[in-house]
């Protein structure tokens, strides 16, 4: 117990100090998590959308794909990327393994289904009868779907939320993919296993802390945003 | 919509400030100092090594000092000495440092490595509850100490991990004659630091070496039980990668990260490493001796 009273201490003094390797350290947890949900955003809600809203051949097997990848193993991503990364593996002539590129190919990978899973119950659930009232309405087709985002925009922020948590969290890919090498490539998570495995709870409590934290901002931040845009009682 | 507009160019924005901060950090950082590598090529050199040098702080301490002083980025990957001579038998690391000496011999047999060189040692121990349920203290050897715990079906956490502590533990009960087996015997299949606190936390036995036991000591409650037997000796060998091996090796980097390690100012660093700390140096610096001198 006096371990994690003790990590709140220092969780407070660390911030408190600003020290820089732990800055630093925060600065690429987001940099990377938030690169990585912000272009699995990209791919996802396109994805999503189109599955939602259109019949195509091989609808029903992508369909189980995201269903799948939703709950894929981050071990397994990490493990697949690093093959495909390394210098003898098909991509290795780019030369990202261990690099913080390499960790948002990871992460991009392990949110993408997330995204596109919660984006594609989002516009499904929305009434079909709106799509054929714009339509209706003389409409184009980006404006529909212009609309139609701004009507499920509750739970589009829902799946950028749960990429985003997805990620920051995560650590068997990073720790694979990146090598948790100090200064270029450690982010919170990775800095807590190693903290742990040194036998300083203290320090890997207080990381475990401020990952929270940073978490809980970004989400209250978005929920504020969320919150603003709910609809008009 | 207003929302969701802001929300995209608040993350843009967020995206783009970030990057651009990475890119100025990164850029003073990666910036060579005058007296960068002599060599064209890759500045990046990929050091594959064992949790224990990493997780006792050692290259913390070493390699800025080198980086400073050659200009190049070294990426040290921290995994078990199997998986680290694995990845460089591939071409995926430019040098080694080892512990896990017969395994080293049939890598440089193999081709893979261009030279082999003593860096330091420490030791070996086997620890275990301090009240000793198994009495292994007073043992002989190491050998005879497994013997007494696998005849006490006491528990010993072994890392199974195929690192160079595990080949070491495996050497022993091949001495002892005894292939373990039980629920006694169990594997982690974790690092060193973590295998300690579950032994600690299970009231069991296992093989340590010294660095990462002193580094977690004041967190275990475990007692140096059985040590100083010759074949419980901790080398340290550090490699360059065979180029030959493939063309995205850097060859000049493993070289001159190999060379660093068995330079005079660096030895001298191994040897005062950890003595502010623990009281005592954590290796003995062994540059330019033969091994069979160790013993």
């Amino acid at each position: 117990m006096d371990l994690i009273i003790d990590g709140i201490v220092q969780a407070f003094w660390l911030v408190v100090r600003g020290d820089p390797d732990v800055m630093r350290v925060i600065y690429l947890s987001l940099l990377v998590s938030g690169s990585a949900t912000l272009i699995s955003l990209f791919i996802g809600v396109p994805l999503g959308t189109l599955m939602a809203l259109s019949r195509f051949r091989g609808r029903g097997f992508t369909l189980s794909l995201v269903n799948t990848g939703m709950g894929m193993p981050p071990v397994v991503v990490g493990l697949v990327v690093s093959i495909l990364l390394w210098r003898s593996g098909p991509l290795g002539l780019l030369h990202i393994m261990y690099t913080p590129a390499a960790m948002v190919v990871a992460q991009v990978i392990i949110a993408s289904p997330i995204v596109t899973g919660i984006s594609m119950a989002a516009i499904a659930q929305l009434d079909p009868r709106l799509r054929m009232q714009m339509l209706g309405l003389g409409a184009s087709r980006w404006q529909m779907l212009w609309v139609l985002f701004q009507e499920a925009r509750l739970p589009l922020l829902t799946a950028l939320m749960a990429g985003f948590g997805g990620v920051i969290s995560e650590v068997g890919a990073v720790m694979m993919v990146g090598g948790n090498i100090k200064g270029q490539t450690r982010v919170l998570t990775t800095a807590t296993v190693l903290e742990t495995g040194r036998g300083e709870f203290g320090i890997a409590i207080a990381l475990g802390i401020i990952l929270l934290l940073l978490a809980y901002l970004v989400n209250l931040t978005l929920t504020h945003l969320q919150q603003q845009g709910r609809p008009q009682q | 919509m207003r929302t969701i507009v802001r929300l995209f160019i608040l993350g843009g924005m967020l995206v783009l400030a970030l990057s651009t901060i990475g890119c100025a950090s990164g850029s003073k950082q990666d910036t060579p100092p005058p007296s960068g590598p002599k060599e064209t090529g890759s500045k990046e050199v990929i050091l594959a090594t064992t949790t224990s040098t990493y997780d006792t702080g050692l290259l913390d301490m070493l390699l800025p000092e080198f980086q400073s002083k050659t200009g190049y980025l070294v990426k040290p990957i921290a995994v078990g000495t199997g998986h680290a001579l694995a990845m460089a038998a591939r071409g995926e690391a430019d040098v080694l440092l080892v512990h896990a000496p017969e395994d080293e011999e049939e890598f440089m047999r193999a081709g893979n490595g261009l030279d082999r060189r003593l860096v330091m040692h420490n030791d070996f121990f086997l620890v275990g509850p301090p009240d000793d349920p198994a009495n292994i203290k007073g043992s002989r050897n190491a050998a005879e100490a497994l013997a007494k715990v696998e005849q006490a079906r006491a528990i010993f956490i072994s890392r199974g991990d195929d690192s160079g502590t595990h080949k070491k533990e495996k050497e022993v009960w091949v001495k002892s004659g005894i292939k373990p087996s039980g629920a006694w015997y169990q594997e982690s299949g974790q690092g060193m630091g973590e295998t300690l606190i579950i032994t600690s936390e299970k009231r069991g036995y296992t093989l340590t070496d010294r660095g990462t036991y002193l580094a977690l000591k004041k967190s275990l409650n475990l007692a140096v039980l059985l040590e100083k037997d010759p074949i419980l000796l901790n080398i340290y060998h550090v490699i360059q990668v065979n180029p030959a091996k493939s063309p995205a090796v850097n060859s000049a980097g493993g070289k001159a990260l190999a060379e660093y390690m068995v330079a005079k100012e660096t030895q001298e660093l191994i040897g005062s490493f950890g003595v502010d700390k623990y009281g005592e140096p954590l290796f003995t610096p062994d540059a330019g001796k033969n091994e069979n001198e160790l013993k």
